[in-house]
């Protein structure tokens, strides 16, 4: 693909005429154009590089991707290119020189070590390229696979650079391959303090092989080595890993191991027994030594080191973890920018992981605030919430089928998804809830039914697999602040939604007239009713807003997660914790709870990143004992309120 | 808890056929396990069954059953015993645990442990005897280590497996790991007196960490693999599978019908009753001087430990133990038998778990026949689970006594009409506080 | 002073709201003693406060001889101790038989394993019998108790209570919602019971108080407002203003 784009580029800008032309560079080097190695193929390069050809970079484009081929009867070179005939000929002056059929061709085929070096050769091109997209390709291709020879042509093209960005990427690229390949170490030490602790994660993999250390075992003067550090055997270095050392650097026979040995006598059993041992006593390893030595002393293995010996290696040698950097000036101050970096970086990863648990608390504040209304407030406590959770995931996903456009789906399916499970959790609430309000335990088992009833049935219709909810491409992507600080927009957006969730449910409980009937009935049922409050009427919007409200946070939540028949039930236990956690009947609690679970979950990960799993088991066994100093949650309501 | 049980078949009803109402000091008799006819039945029917099943079997009978469905009768009796405990826990004191099916699936754990470790042992040394140089212990552990836990990319045995060598140590374990985690878990939480709902989530999340950690492949315990090959029983490699399986039918059948008559002797005396009132008044027991706190340690840990019992004998049945096992699911599962036999009643828990898990299996098996509606079959394989739920809801709302009311009905029992006020204890009994503010 | 029951300086608010503010109290080994005081006085969080319910801010309770704080005590303990109290309402167990509520409340050893193994002695069995004869349920002792009616289940509850042989009664409205001769019955027996022990009477109604003729102690706001005769205080213009001027 690149391979065309550059020849078609190449072509458009016509030719030019040069003292050396590629023609003649190929004429001149055929053999080495034929044939090339590793050796043989500098000079043809530098050669290349000299003529300042526009063909050149075509040449070795097609060199380095095997489309170049030599006519086998004038041993004359073209590009090659698939065609019916066979090969489509191009001429090394660009011009179009008929068909070949395969048969008149050979194709070359460098290997793998030349192309490498055909390719960085390019880059030199390319860094040049009056297209700037092809410069900042190239400076991509330099910065992911920096080479020592890449430095030269880099800094010949800074100075020719006209765009402002691209020049400031170079320099910086320049710096970069300054601290690692420059010969003057003066250069490379100023090129690190030039950095500061910049965060950036390419310089931090520029530092980090220059601080790279190889265990090395050494008999005599070590004063030539860059030492990071002194090991000694049996403290900081095992003997057996110091002795293995030795024998990898053929400074020690190789020790004989159980295996070894085990083989050693099993070929030399005679009349059942191995020396003077028993063949069925070999069954410990004291007998084992015992028989190895009595062939040792009979002659018929080799001996193999004793401990002794071994002990006596050991200490001749010095063990030393050596810098592969031989300047000691440059790990210095590789080891000092590194440090302050990583500081730097400590301080970004703690406000990252505060922007992840913040999120992480929005997605559990969203899963939880519908589940905050009907347990916290109504005292009833709905198992089938996460199935509503799901029901508004899938509605999401079935809108999208429907009305195209991710944008118009999404405007469409946030109402929807409210409005269905509005009216499930109304239709719950009718034909169960209401039957069960002075008998907590058996709402939970009876809205379990619900829940297992609702799963299968979503298994049913949309199957087992995940369903995609594609969010709009206006919500791809992350605000980067640096390459450790950045959160995805739709993160953002779930915050932003939370947020809008609280106010509206402040704004709703506080400032309407159903809140405060809301309010009335929690408090006191019987007063409220004989006030003229319709108390079945307030529990069933109760019901109904806290399940719609689950439907638009399932929408939200399949924006980012899998949506499955299980989407639910991956949040339901986080999203009880955190009802529990925050306290009871308090919108502020189901905050807390969140920003508590989120937070904690985040840290517990960052801990331990590699095991998800282990994080989650330590979280609740956390909230368990959270549960023994705060029973009624962070925010509880004291007195006689509370109730027993 | 604010339902009243019924007519508990302890010594109230015993009193309604032995002599009426009226005859007071003959009611404070001590109990009398012949005077519970619920407990002969169940005793009957167990016998019944284990002949029947014996002489049905194909290792000792006609063979007119197959081995996996011997096997399934076991599974199911071990399952009744869970479900027994889960009565107690419920029916009686109130604890609404979602976390017994963790203690069942541990116990399994436990014992599969042993049964994987020394039938590997047995295997590795078979294979290690035919070379030349006989093996080290080392060399056997090695092999072992390797054997089982290759699956998950290790050569070590992690230290929990430090007594799976032992059958004793590792039997003491069924009843110490899960024993212990209920001892320390219900100490944390009855202590801070969390109860209802809240102790019902916070067993749920025991269950799930517990399952999560398990779940994870350096958990020492295979990870999502779990453990398998358990129906092979070390030193008994000559015996078949068939043989087997009577075998262990036998035994569950053994330990459902000692676990019935102990549970029967506890529940029917005055340490019944106390659960009882704890289940329906807990404050007011306090105030009587019980330390409520260790009643219900006691009984949450004793039926862990049976739970335990029961897992340890399911899973060399079932052949194979995942942390899946151990979902909140199974736990909630375990509710709904109870909840659709009859809490508060021995029996119910039994009848609930045979009749639910059996027919759960019979529908989740494809044996039950698709229903054509025309424009669409019913797959039961796919619509089982529906039905389970909202028959579930069915029964909470419609016959919150389960099965087991039915009996009630029939033996013309019933509970005091309270002229539709609501069951339980006087409402706001001790909620002081509404009289003072 | 040999009190067996010595509340001193006692606080306790819930939220900002003081339930009871600096409030002493004692009663001596065989004493009938009457709390009055309107609504919100700080009644019920004064019982709380002895049965262990409620933790005050501060203060101390001490009881008995030996001056044992029931501060750190749990409510079992307290109960162990010998404090039995009774509800407003009626609060037996009502899916167990009236045989059974008077065992569990029988004067036993109350942990697991004894419960475990509980069997109830001829002597038992008679104080059941005898109780329950006081009381008038002796025949219904296998009833449940939830098929009693409302004064049967007060009587129940006395009866559970005299079971539990407590050195201190706390009794809560006892005569509430019982008929005339109830009342009478109930009075005389509260009078006969304070003899062999004390018995504190949380009341609202005044000739239920009056009929009672001991000391009596009036609340109000969580303090004690005033103590003596029923004839002393109700002279008590403080009492007068707060209490019965409000009716």
């Amino acid at each position: 693909m690149r391979a065309l784009f550059l020849a078609v580029l190449l072509a458009c800008f016509g030719l030019q005429t040069h003292a050396d032309t590629v023609a003649q560079i190929a004429n001149a080097h055929a053999a080495d154009l034929a044939k090339p190695s590793r050796q043989t193929i500098g000079p043809v390069i530098a050669d290349l590089a000299a003529s300042g050809d526009p063909m050149a970079a075509k040449l070795l484009e097609a060199w380095g991707n095997k489309a170049l081929g030599q006519r086998k009867s004038d041993k004359a070179f073209f590009v090659l290119a698939p065609d019916a005939a066979g090969y489509a000929l191009t001429d090394l002056t660009g011009a179009d020189a008929g068909t070949a059929p395969k048969a008149e061709i050979t194709e070359l085929k460098p290997n793998a070590g030349v192309r490498g070096l055909i390719a960085s050769a390019l880059v030199q091109f390319t860094l040049s390229d009056p297209d700037p997209q092809r410069r900042a390709q190239a400076l991509d291709s330099i910065a992911q696979d920096p080479k020592a020879e890449s430095l030269a042509p880099l800094r010949a093209s800074v100075q020719t650079e006209t765009d402002p960005q691209l020049k400031a990427q170079k320099q910086r690229l320049e710096r970069l391959l300054i601290l690692r390949f420059d010969p003057d170490p003066a250069a490379r030490v100023a090129a690190i303090a030039s950095f500061g602790a910049d965060l950036g994660l390419d310089l931090r993999g520029a530092l980090n092989p220059l601080l790279a250390t190889t265990l090395v075992a050494s008999a005599g003067d070590a004063s030539q080595l860059n030492i990071a550090r002194t090991l000694h055997p049996g403290h900081d270095l095992a003997a057996a890993d110091a002795y293995d050392l030795l024998v990898t650097a053929g400074a020690a026979p190789a020790r004989l191991t159980h295996e070894a040995q085990k083989k050693a006598l099993a070929a030399h059993i005679v009349d059942g027994k191995v020396g003077t041992v028993p063949v069925a006593d070999l069954t410990d390893q004291s007998a084992r030594d015992r028989a190895y030595t009595d062939l040792e002393a009979a002659g018929t293995v080799p001996t193999a080191a004793t401990d002794d010996e071994v002990a006596a290696a050991i200490a001749a040698h010095q063990f030393y973890e050596v810098y592969a950097e031989p300047n000691r000036s440059v790990t210095t101050a590789a080891q000092a920018a590194l440090a302050k970096i990583s500081l730097a970086v400590g301080a970004m990863q703690v406000a990252d992981l505060t922007l992840d648990g913040l999120s992480l608390a929005a997605i559990y504040f969203l899963a939880a605030i519908g589940l905050a209304i009907t347990f916290g407030v109504m005292g009833v406590i709905n198992m089938a919430h996460g199935e509503f959770i799901t029901m508004g995931a899938y509605t999401g996903y079935v809108v999208q089928q429907i009305v195209p456009g991710y944008t118009a789906s999404l405007v469409v399916a946030f109402p929807l998804a409210f409005a269905l499970t509005f009216a499930a959790g109304v239709a719950l609430e009718r034909l169960v809830i209401r039957h069960l309000y002075k008998r907590p335990l058996e709402t939970l088992l009876a809205t379990f039914g619900i829940s297992i009833a609702l799963q299968q049935l979503f298994k049913n219709i949309f199957g087992t697999q995940a369903r995609p909810l594609t969010s709009p491409p206006w919500l791809d992507g992350a605000l980067t602040f640096n390459d450790v600080l950045s959160i995805s927009y739709i993160r953002i957006a779930i915050f932003a939604l939370a947020l809008m969730f609280l106010a509206f449910f402040l704004y709703l409980m506080k400032r309407t007239r159903l809140g405060l009937e809301v309010r009335a009935v929690t408090q006191n049922p019987a007063m409220a009713a004989s006030m003229g409050i319709n108390p079945d009427r307030i529990n069933m919007l109760t019901f109904g807003l806290g399940s719609g409200i689950a439907g638009i946070a399932g929408v939200a939540i399949g924006l980012f997660a899998k949506v499955t028949s299980e989407l639910g039930t991956d949040y339901i236990v986080q999203s009880f914790m955190t009802v529990v956690v925050g306290g009871v009947g308090n919108i502020w609690g189901a905050l807390a709870g969140a920003t508590m679970i989120g937070g904690l979950q985040k840290a517990i990960e960052w801990l331990n990143p590699s095991n998800t799993l282990a994080a989650q088991t330590y979280m609740i066994l956390f909230i368990i004992l959270f549960i023994q100093f705060r029973p009624r949650g962070i925010i509880a309501l004291k007195g006689r309120a509370a109730g027993d | 808890m604010t339902h009243p049980f019924d007519q508990i078949p302890a010594r109230s009803s015993g009193s309604k056929h032995s002599g009426g109402a009226g005859s007071g000091p003959r009611i404070l008799a001590t109990r009398r396990l012949s005077r519970l006819p619920s407990t002969f039945w169940v005793l009957a029917v167990l016998v019944i069954l284990s002949v029947a099943v014996t002489l049905l079997s194909p290792a000792f009978g006609l063979g007119e059953m197959s081995t996996s469905f011997v096997k399934t009768l076991g599974k199911t009796l071990c399952l009744c015993l869970a479900a027994l405990a889960m009565d107690i826990v419920w029916g009686y004191t109130g604890i609404l645990s979602l976390g017994h099916m963790a203690f069942f699936a541990l116990g399994g754990y436990m014992i599969g442990q042993w049964l994987m470790y020394a039938r590997t042992e047995e295997i590795v040394v078979q294979a290690l005897s035919s070379a030349p140089i006989p093996a080290t212990a080392t060399e056997v552990a090695q092999g072992v280590a390797t054997q089982i836990f290759g699956v998950v990319g290790g050569s070590d045995m992690p230290w929990i497996w430090g007594f799976a060598y032992s059958l004793p140590l590792q039997l003491a374990l069924v009843v110490a790991v899960p024993g212990l985690l209920a001892l320390v878990f219900g100490w944390l939480a009855f202590r801070s007196r969390v109860t209802g709902v809240y102790l019902s989530i916070l067993t749920q999340a025991m269950t799930l960490a517990l399952s999560l950690y398990l779940f994870q492949n350096d958990s020492g315990l295979r990870g999502n693999n779990g453990l398998s090959g358990l129906q092979n029983v070390p030193g008994l490699g000559a015996v078949t599978q068939d043989v087997l399986s009577i075998w262990f039918f036998w035994a569950s059948a053994l330990a459902l019908a000692l676990a019935y008559l102990g549970l029967t002797w506890i529940i029917s005396g005055k340490f019944g009753s106390v659960l009882r009132a704890i289940r329906d008044d807990e404050a007011r027991v306090r105030f009587l001087g019980y330390p409520v706190e260790v009643y219900k340690l006691f009984v949450f840990t004793l039926t862990a430990v049976i739970c335990a019992l029961a897992g340890a004998l399911y899973y060399p049945q079932a052949g194979i133990i995942n942390p899946a096992e151990l979902a909140p699911i199974a736990s909630i599962y375990l509710a709904v038998w109870v909840a659709i036999g009859g809490r508060g009643r021995l029996y119910g828990a039994v009848i609930g778990a045979a009749f639910v898990s059996l027919l759960s299996s019979w529908f989740t098996g494809g044996r039950a026949p698709a229903v054509p509606l025309g424009f669409y079959t019913i797959d039961w394989v796919d619509w089982w689970q529906v039905l389970l739920g909202l028959s579930f809801v069915a029964v909470t709302l419609l016959a919150p006594k389960g099965i087991g009311g039915l009996f009630d009905r029939a033996l013309g029992l019933h509970t005091p009409n309270r002229k539709g006020a609501p069951l339980g204890p006087a409402e706001g009994a001790l909620q002081e506080q509404e009289a003072v503010e | 002073m040999s009190a067996l029951l010595e509340v001193s300086g006692v606080s306790v608010s819930f939220d900002g709201f003081k339930a009871i503010t600096n409030l002493s109290f004692s009663i001596g080994p065989a004493e009938l003693r009457a709390i009055i005081g309107p609504n919100g006085a700080g009644k019920t969080t004064f019982l709380d406060i002895v049965t262990g319910k409620t933790k005050p801010d501060s203060g101390t309770v001490l009881w008995g001889e030996k001056g044992q704080s029931l501060l750190k005590m749990s409510e079992a303990a307290i109960a162990r101790a010998g404090i039995g109290r009774k509800f407003q309402r009626p609060t037996v167990f009502e899916d167990q038989s009236v045989a059974e509520n008077l065992i569990l409340a029988l004067k036993s050893k109350r942990g697991p394993f004894a419960a475990l193994f509980f069997v109830l002695s001829a002597a038992g069995r008679g104080r059941v019998d005898a109780l329950a004869q006081n009381v008038g349920l002796a025949d219904h002792l296998s009833r449940k108790a939830g098929e009693l009616s409302h004064g049967q289940k007060q009587w129940l509850e006395i009866a559970m209570l005299l079971a539990q042989e407590p050195r201190l009664l706390l009794v809560d409205e006892p005569a509430a919602g019982m008929t005339l001769a109830e009342r009478e019955q109930t009075t005389a027996m509260l009078v006969d019971i304070a003899r062999t022990r004390a018995v504190v009477v949380v009341e609202h109604d005044m000739d239920f108080v009056r009929r009672l003729g001991c000391r009596v102690t009036v609340l109000h706001e969580g303090s004690v407002l005033a103590e003596g005769s029923l004839d002393h205080v109700t002279k008590n213009p403080d009492v007068i203003d707060v209490y019965l001027g409000r009716g």
